[in-house]
């Protein structure tokens, strides 16, 4: 063991509460430098909570924390040494981007640590070489198997040459041929680099006993530190695993015994479920492949394989989720029918995302899936009295199921399960994630189920030591079964000793034969030590910002659905408002009820009919049709004369004409009015009507003029404002899920983590979208001129210039609701809310702002497109350029800076 | 028996679920209650505050007249501007009237010399110029028939026509905008609860937990639409009594129960079409892309935006197969026009027959698409 003068962390005190959980409690802990640390305890601990804090990716609430000699709260000292860091977050590559290839990644981690191409070149090419991934440089990282996978994120990790390297349970879900390539890297690495510090986090156990330094945590304490001979001496335990069993709190401890398994009793030879070359294809990825088993009543079957080795898709196949590509399964001797229901009341299902209501409580959870499977009321009640009492329930009741600890919300699962008295259960990784206690516990519960109840049971588990338990297993990996047996007899037809040598040495058996596994690569060049990085820290560099528009830009390039969404959607949505959106008022319809029924009167009507505003319905007979017809919204206006209309005109009496018009859309009612006094004057004026009255001359004549527009035709108004309304939507959009994707995803922890600037950052990412929008604003330009015939009489330079502006704010604007939304789910339809509304009604589109009022005015004015809309139509219609738009392109180009700031404000460069 | 059994207890989960769900919940507040006040203050259907300029070069007591004829609510008090600047000030959009009297203009009229005066119109501000040139016109022919009517008297027109407007005698466009903006929400909302009930037990895995259990795809699409069918109606009669009819004092003609029934038809199809985008998203954001290329053109071309008259006949054509165009419809006709069931039954039938097509494929899509979602 390396003995280190100084620590290379030194935590004092550190409390970290998430809202009233607290993750971790005053722990105060020393991380000895240049070795090899390892965090054991199980998952929701606090260990990941740790390791944030040590990367410099959490904030940190209470205490003080050192690392590499200085104060982690303090932001210059994070800044300085964040090029001394690697991390590595849990999950499989949740730092990568599962778009871009092996070789992309890896050279996006290089230019945001500001290397220069040949030095980048280099160092990807070694650690490739040494990692076995160079043959797949060019493979998309979301096509790599889980190993693999976590070779790429060590390679990101360590093109920077880090003093300090942080694994969050780097080889969680990945198989153990894989899993001791890992750490046969890791050592190659630290043989290289001595003075490197490894701080590992792991859930497995049989790993920590090859740490030099381990600290044993549970519920947010440190329970022990010390190497792992010192913490085995001292609770007098053979493994890790027992120790840390022995080091928990007796309180955890009570009632735990070691967990014995009574031998199977074999009921019936009969197999519950038999398949038989079951294959499973997703286009040309085969997830299953040939799989056949079969599993006899009583059994505990259990899969073993890695992530992504095709348990979970043959166990849907199992329960009638997927249909099978090829082959067969019989379920209790009949084939499988997904629309069996006599059969779905015979098997319980649980998957691997567990499946609840996390809303509900436990009772209304197991309420729920008593009335679904029609448990008469009263046998229900006992039933789950039952269950409460045997799963251990009683103080959860009324708890929400998301409250629950892990392992108590899988009893739950579990309890849900077989509610109905399942004949057979079909369990999913039900334990991944839960401490050694509760999956002992867990295990007894299913042990009982199987001796004593005769439930056959059918589990997959990525732990040796559960699978140890099963009475039967197959090992499975890349969709294939590679043994199915007994697993002493697995161990025996090995000659091994432990079952995860005998996987491994199946496993090994298998890659000889596929050789898609990567070979371990050529020992790391030695020469490379002298190479530190060479670049200062910037505060502003414009290579990490490219580093993030290039990277961004190819994996908007790779996603289909986001691409042509932006494309085509916008083409299609502007075909439609084009044509749809128009104020161009005409096809109204109107009836006459004409009383006189004379000459005059229909004289009168003709003036009507010969519009070609309007459509004439069938004359109406009486006041109570006119109503009907009125209220149905049939005819838009009706006409009535009254009688004697003809006689009073012929008498030069003043003759009256009624008029009504349907006002549930009051624009239309306006205008109707407005075309029914037009066409009452040129009544009035037409020398065919004969009027006993001599009509006076006018006294002036008012001369309309429609500036601009001389037909007053409104598609020369609404192609330029649709086009301004769709630029204003689908930028912010996709603008908005670009940052929160990566806070879901989670390769927002690059930003915390690596030198990049909040601004570089966004502006980075937003680059590729402005760029996107301009697309759009090219294919809509040309739409407008094409297929609406709209010129373009004004300056295309300023329309031009002026659409480059206004996207910016566009995206900015979505770039502010995705620094401040935590879900993509919040993020899109924050931003359709913020802008469908403005945009459609408050943006000058059909009404100019300064007519609105209250809010719809704020509104309006706090909105990009209402200074854009100006700027569009002022250059298709009016004819307008630089002279007179140069004021409201200032104003526009005014929302760049207020924007980005806000969006700058609102994002964090530490996780809370 | 079983099946209502199934589709109810289903459904209060569906509730539960809801109500712990904050962003749609405040999503669902938002827009019934702000999101309607802010469109309440909305002119988009007719001329409000419109700005005016006028060039006076007579300075006579009628030019004076005429200027001072403009009035508010319809009207902004006219500024006076030089002729030079007319076409500056109107490229900036500063107005969308400007009046130009010309010299003499006073005197011409006197002496029954039948001059010329202009009004200029941004024929660019489409609502505005076509109803705003029209109130124009007639404020300044009756202003100069007024100042003549001094002198001689004006004769009455040997016909005379009285045009009265019915059902919104005012023509105020938030009796408009507002009801319109529910039935736009109630598009909108039942799309988004409905296909993110879908997509969020697919992504937490309880919908694979569900298909293994005796229940049909039938009743987990039936205990959807009517929870969040029942969510959206509550809300809707909310916003109408308090918010339309309480705090914005628009009076509604027809009868709020009816127009709830009609509601509760579109409702079944609106959530079987939110079911249906639900079960070919693969992801929430690809739901959210679905919906706005499907919610945009029912909303702005169902006729709550712009008259359907105004459409291109083909395309009036095609939304008649849209239930959106319907539900305008009849919701106008009952909430405006006060119609009764006689008069909707037909369209309550058509959007029920859609409605129910949209549900039969919505359910065909179910387990396929459930089977493709496992990879």
């Amino acid at each position: 063991m390396n003995e280190a003068t100084r620590p290379v962390a030194r935590l004092d005190a550190v409390t970290q509460r998430y809202g009233h959980t607290a993750a971790l409690t005053a722990v105060s802990l020393e991380v000895p430098a240049g070795c090899m640390v390892g965090l054991i305890g199980p998952d929701g601990v606090g260990k990941s909570t740790l390791l944030g804090i040590l990367a410099g990716a959490r904030q940190i609430q209470s205490g003080h924390v050192d690392v590499l000699d200085g104060d982690m709260a303090d932001a210059a000292h994070r800044d300085a040494v964040c090029s001394r860091i690697a991390y590595m977050p849990q999950g499989l590559g949740r730092n990568l981007y599962p778009d871009l290839s092996v070789a992309e990644n890896v050279t996006f981690f290089a230019r945001l640590f500001g290397q220069s191409r040949v030095e980048r070149q280099w160092r990807i090419a070694e650690l490739l070489d040494s990692t076995g991934l160079a043959p797949f440089a060019d493979r998309q990282a979301k096509k790599l198997s889980g190993g693999m996978r976590q070779k790429l994120g060590l390679c990101c990790s360590l093109i920077h040459d880090p003093d300090l390297l942080i694994l969050d349970e780097p080889t969680t879900g990945v198989d153990p041929l894989s899993r001791r390539q890992f750490w046969e890297l890791i050592d190659r690495i630290r043989s290289r680099r001595p003075g490197m510090s490894v701080v590992v986090a792991t859930a497995y156990m049989e790993e920590a006993e090859r740490f030099d330094f381990l600290i044993a945590m549970n519920a947010g304490n440190v329970l022990a530190t010390g190497s792992p001979n010192e913490l085995k001496m001292r609770t007098r335990s053979k493994t890790v695993e027992d120790a840390f069993v022995a080091l928990l709190p007796t309180a955890d401890r009570a009632g735990h015994k070691k967990l014995e398994i009574p031998p199977r009793r074999v009921i019936g030879a009969e197999p519950v479920i038999a398949a038989r070359d079951l294959t499973c294809r997703f286009g040309d990825f085969t997830a299953v492949d040939r799989v056949s088993f079969t599993i006899e009543r009583g059994e505990i079957f259990g899969f073993v394989g890695s992530n992504g080795s095709g348990k979970t898709t043959t166990m849907k196949m199992l329960t009638g989720l997927l249909p099978p590509s090829e082959g067969e399964a019989l379920l209790f001797g009949k084939p499988l029918d997904a629309r069996d229901m006599a059969a779905r009341l015979r098997v319980g299902y649980m998957s691997q995302s567990f499946s609840l209501y996390a809303e509900l409580t436990v009772r209304q959870n197991l309420d729920l899936h008593a009335r679904l499977f029609h448990l008469p009321a009263a046998k229900g009640k006992a039933r789950l009295r039952q269950l409460v009492a045997q799963f251990g329930l009683e103080d959860y009741l009324d708890q929400r199921a998301s409250d629950l600890p892990l392992g108590i919300r899988q009893r739950l699962s579990l309890a849900v399960a077989v509610v109905h008295e399942p004949e057979m259960l079909i369990l999913d990784e039900p334990t991944s994630g839960v401490d050694p206690l509760a999956r002992d516990r867990f295990w007894e519960l299913l042990i009982d189920l199987s001796r004593n109840q005769g439930v056959t049971i059918f589990v997959s588990t990525h732990f040796m030591n559960e699978a140890a338990r099963c009475d039967r297993i197959s090992l499975m990996d890349s969709g294939r079964v590679l043994a199915t047996d007994v697993p002493a007899n697995l161990i025996s037809a090995r000659g091994v000793t432990t079952l995860e040598d005998a996987f491994i040495s199946y496993l090994e058996e298998a890659t000889g034969l596929r050789t898609a596994q990567p070979t371990p690569g050529a020992p790391l060049d030695s020469t490379s030590e002298t190479a530190r990085p060479t670049s200062p820290q910037r505060a502003f560099s414009v290579q990490r910002l490219f580093a993030y528009t290039i990277r961004e830009t190819i994996e908007l390039l790779r996603d289909p659905i986001r691409l042509t969404f932006a494309l085509f959607g916008t083409a299609l949505l502007m075909l439609v408002f084009g044509f749809g959106i128009s104020t161009d008022v005409n096809n109204l319809t109107f009836a006459a009820l004409d009383h006189d029924q004379s000459h005059e009167s229909r004289a009168y009507l003709e003036e009507l009919r010969g519009s070609s505003y309007f459509v004439e319905e069938a004359p109406l007979a009486n006041y109570a049709e006119l109503e009907k017809r009125m209220q149905s919204g049939e005819i838009d206006a009706a006409i009535e004369i009254p009688p004697g209309f003809g006689r009073d005109l012929e008498a030069g009496r003043p003759a009256w004409v009624g008029a009504w018009v349907d006002g549930a859309m009051p624009f239309r009612a306006s205008t109707i009015r407005g075309y029914f006094q037009a066409m009452h004057q040129l009544y009035l004026a037409d020398p065919a009507v004969k009027t006993t009255l001599p009509q006076p001359p006018p006294p002036a004549r008012i001369e309309l003029r429609f500036k601009y527009n001389q037909d007053f035709d409104s598609i020369y108004a609404m192609v330029p404002s649709s086009l301004s309304m769709l630029l204003a939507l689908f930028p912010a959009i996709l603008m908005a899920l670009a940052i929160v994707r990566e806070k879901e995803l989670g390769s927002i922890t690059n930003l915390y983590v690596t030198p990049v600037t909040r601004i570089e950052f966004l502006i980075g990412k937003q680059i590729p979208y402005i760029g996107v929008a301009m697309a759009n604003f090219a294919l809509m330009f040309l739409m407008a001129l094409f297929i609406f015939q709209v010129p373009l009489k004004g300056s295309f330079l300023v329309l031009l210039l002026g659409a480059f502006i206004y996207v910016t704010t566009t995206t900015a604007y979505g770039m502010v609701i995705s620094a401040f939304a935590r879900t993509q789910i919040a993020a899109l339809f924050g931003t359709a809310i913020m802008t469908v509304l403005p945009a459609s009604q408050f943006a000058g589109m059909m009404t100019p702002v300064s007519s609105l009022s209250g809010m719809a005015q704020i509104m309006g004015r706090a909105f990009p497109m209402t200074y854009f809309v100006p700027i569009s139509v002022g250059t298709f219609t009016k004819g307008l350029g630089f002279a007179d738009l140069g004021g409201v392109l200032a104003e526009l180009a005014l929302f760049i800076p207020v924007l980005t700031f806000i969006s700058f404000l609102l994002l964090r460069k530490q996780e809370r | 028996m079983r099946t209502i059994g199934n589709i109810f207890w289903l459904g209060t989960k569906e509730l539960r679920s809801f109500l712990r769900d904050f962003v749609l919940l405040g999503l669902v507040i938002y827009a019934f209650s702000l999101a309607i006040i802010a469109q309440a203050g909305s002119y988009s259907q007719e001329v409000h505050n419109a700005p005016v300029a006028i060039v006076d070069e007579d300075h006579s007591e009628l030019s004076r007249r005429i200027a001072h004829a403009f009035l508010p609510p319809y009207f902004r008090p006219p500024q006076y501007i030089t002729e030079r600047d007319i076409v500056p000030l109107m490229n900036m959009r500063r107005y969308t009237f400007v009046i130009d009297i010309p010299p003499n203009f006073e005197r011409d009229v006197l002496g029954g010399r039948d001059p010329a005066l202009q009004v200029n119109v941004d024929a660019t501000v489409m609502v505005q110029a076509g109803l705003g040139s029209g109130y124009a016109q007639q404020i300044i022919m009756t202003e100069i028939q007024d100042f003549l009517s001094h002198r001689e008297g004006t004769p009455l027109s040997p016909v005379n026509l009285n045009v009265g407007i019915v059902f919104n005698p005012n023509v105020t466009t938030a009796w408009f905008t507002t009801v319109m903006g529910i039935i736009n929400n109630i598009t909108m909302l039942a799309i988004i609860l409905a296909g993110a009930a879908i997509v969020r037990e697919r992504e937490h895995g309880t919908m694979d937990h569900l298909l293994v259990m005796p229940v049909t795809p039938f009743e987990i699409a039936m205990s959807k639409v009517w929870a969040n069918g029942l969510v959206i109606t509550v809300a809707v009669g909310i916003s109408l009594y308090f918010v339309v009819r309480g705090m914005l004092g628009i009076p509604i003609a027809g009868s709020i129960p009816l127009f709830m029934v009609g509601v509760v038809i579109y409702l079944f199809f609106a959530c079987a079409i939110g079911i249906f985008i639900g079960t070919v998203a693969r992801s929430m954001p690809q739901l959210g892309l679905l919906y706005m290329l499907i919610y945009m053109p029912m909303n702005m071309l169902s006729g709550s935006n712009t008259p359907l008259e105004s459409m291109p006949p083909w395309l009036a054509t095609v939304m008649q197969a849209s239930p959106s165009t319907h539900f305008v419809s009849f919701a106008q006709s009952i909430l405006y026009r006060g119609a009764g069931i006689d008069v909707v039954w037909p369209q309550f039938l058509l959007v029920a027959a859609i409605g129910g097509l949209f549900f039969v494929l919505a359910i065909w899509r179910f387990r396929s698409s459930m089977a493709q979602a496992a990879a």
